[in-house]
């Protein structure tokens, strides 16, 4: 026997190590699913010190490039800044009309909702964070970011950016998270046709593409149709958009194949926002302090976009300032589920 | 009469070895940059620079062992990065460093065409692997993207080719 191992040492030793990776896969699938905790206290370990190993490097690298982008941004390449800034006020008072006669409407809305007792999600804090790394591979589209559970991030939470969604969190290390985007084919998100208000589920093709699943083929939907959140997933908000329809194909069974375009550009991401808390409540009629809904917050968000908050702290990105303020009222009864 | 054929020469079967620094630098460094590089050109995830670093490093080494245990520990490094359970990029890279270093004994590995067309192929036999323990063992419904992955073997393979030529500055002869 031994004069045999000896001889195929080589491939005894690939056989032994395959087995052991073998085993260790049998194990992470065995093991009861805690969403919480994905993984083993084993492998969390493992992943754990290739996220501490690669963290800082990432988070240098990135810092460092935006400083000099920002550097150069801000106070080199001033070029035509005189003529952008006057496009931009002119643009502003054209917005401001647009802006009173859409509030007008937003107002009946709500009062009309509270009538009905309607439920309604608002993002009630987030967390900016920056885009430090991936997967690397077209076979896990995960993203690294560079908020962790120090900065209140759990599991399964949102992450969107002003133009739509990116995904939800996966994995939280104290420094550092990961983000399985909507395009993977392991995600899935529910939506719904903002026209028919169909409801389906959006998740990711081998080639990258959102799709959007389980809509019936005697249904009609045409190509452009914008796709929002369903809410029904319970991981984001309601009315967030995910994407629009590029495509429609016959699917499986009795199901459409419904191709999307992402609403975001996930290809090119670098600052994202962590949905940390979200409150379900029906909207008051008296608009004295009217609660921002989970679509209106979006554009005010990111760190690109600077506040007009006097309190500097407030406008440090992803600093413990930056939170909601609104006080919420509970709602009086027991949260539902949202309702079409 | 028995003929042996060989396409190997003599100069073609040395056995090279790296320093400390570059055995655990560079695929640190691959791991890094496949990482980093795609969160900001996501076009360079078609690459798969830690699987061309498991092949040069066993094509030049030459020793199976050496092969397949680089490619077990740079395949569980980069499934850390992913959502995947571990052990999905372990398994198809050991068997791969172990295929690449077994291969290196009969192949003339210093041709460019060999490092165009090897890397290509298992490119092609790395992605099946994975596929086939996905499904296979772990149950995921994965779809394989044939077209995707005929275009990224053939980027991978040239790709290896510039590679190969950097690395081989640190080569040192036994």
């Amino acid at each position: 026997m031994e004069r045999i191992i000896g001889r195929y040492r080589s491939l005894t030793i690939l056989v032994a190590v395959l087995f052991a990776q073998v085993l260790g896969l049998a194990v992470q699938v065995k093991r009861p699913a805690d969403p919480a905790h994905p993984d083993g206290p084993s492998t969390r370990l493992i992943r754990l010190w290739v996220a501490s190993a690669f963290t800082p490097v990432e988070k240098l690298f990135v810092g460092s490039s935006r400083w000099t982008r920002e550097t150069w941004r801000d106070y080199i390449d001033l070029h035509n800044v005189r003529q952008e800034n006057r496009d931009l006020r002119q643009q502003l008072e054209e917005m401001r009309i647009q802006q009173a006669r859409v509030q007008q409407d937003a107002e009946q809305a709500r009062r009309l909702q509270a009538l009905l007792g309607f439920k309604e999600q608002f993002i009630q804090q987030t967390v900016a964070a920056q885009v430090i790394g991936s997967s690397g591979s077209e076979l896990s589209r995960v993203l690294t970011l560079d908020k962790g559970s120090r900065d209140g991030v759990h599991n399964d939470m949102a992450v969107i950016t002003p133009d739509g969604v990116v995904g939800k969190i996966v994995r939280v290390f104290p420094g550092s998270s990961q983000v399985l985007e909507i395009t993977d084919q392991s995600s899935g998100v529910g939506a719904l046709l903002e026209k028919s208000r169909l409801q389906g589920i959006v998740k990711g093709t081998p080639e990258g593409d959102p799709m959007l699943d389980y809509i019936m083929v005697d249904e009609s939907v045409g190509a452009g149709e914008r796709v929002l959140t369903s809410g029904g997933d319970r991981i984001f908000p309601k009315g967030l958009p995910i994407g629009s329809v590029t495509r429609v194909e016959k699917g499986h069974d009795l199901f459409h194949a419904i191709y999307l375009k992402p609403a975001a550009d996930l290809s090119r991401l670098e600052e994202v926002l962590i949905i940390t808390k979200v409150e379900e409540r029906t909207p008051a009629t008296d608009q004295a302090d009217t609660p921002h809904r989970a679509a209106d917050i979006l554009a005010q968000r990111l760190p690109s976009v600077p506040s007009k908050s006097a309190d500097p702290a407030a406008e440090k990105p992803g600093a413990p300032g930056d939170k909601k303020p609104p006080a919420p009222t509970p709602p009086p009864d027991k949260p539902q589920g949202v309702r079409q | 009469m028995r003929v042996t054929l060989t396409y190997t020469s003599r100069e073609e079967i040395e056995v090279h070895r790296f320093s400390v620094w570059v055995t655990l630098g560079v695929p640190l460094l691959a791991l890094f940059l496949q990482a980093f590089l795609p969160a900001r050109w996501h076009f360079f995830s078609l690459f798969d620079l830690p699987l061309l670093v498991t092949i040069y490093f066993g094509m030049t080494r030459r020793s199976p062992v050496s092969g397949l245990v680089t490619g077990s520990l740079i395949g569980l490094v980069q499934d850390s990065l992913t959502h995947q359970p571990l052990g999905l990029y372990g398994i198809a890279k050991t068997l791969i460093g172990f295929a690449a270093s077994s291969l290196g004994v009969k192949l003339d590995v210093d041709s460019p065409l060999t490092r165009l067309l090897l890397p290509a192929a298992f490119y092609i036999v790395h992605q099946a692997i994975y596929f086939l323990v996905a499904r296979g063992l772990v149950r995921q419904t994965l779809d394989w993207p044939w077209l995707y992955t005929l275009g990224a073997a053939l980027a991978n393979g040239i790709l290896a080719v510039v590679l190969f030529a950097i690395l081989d500055r640190f080569k040192q002869r036994t």
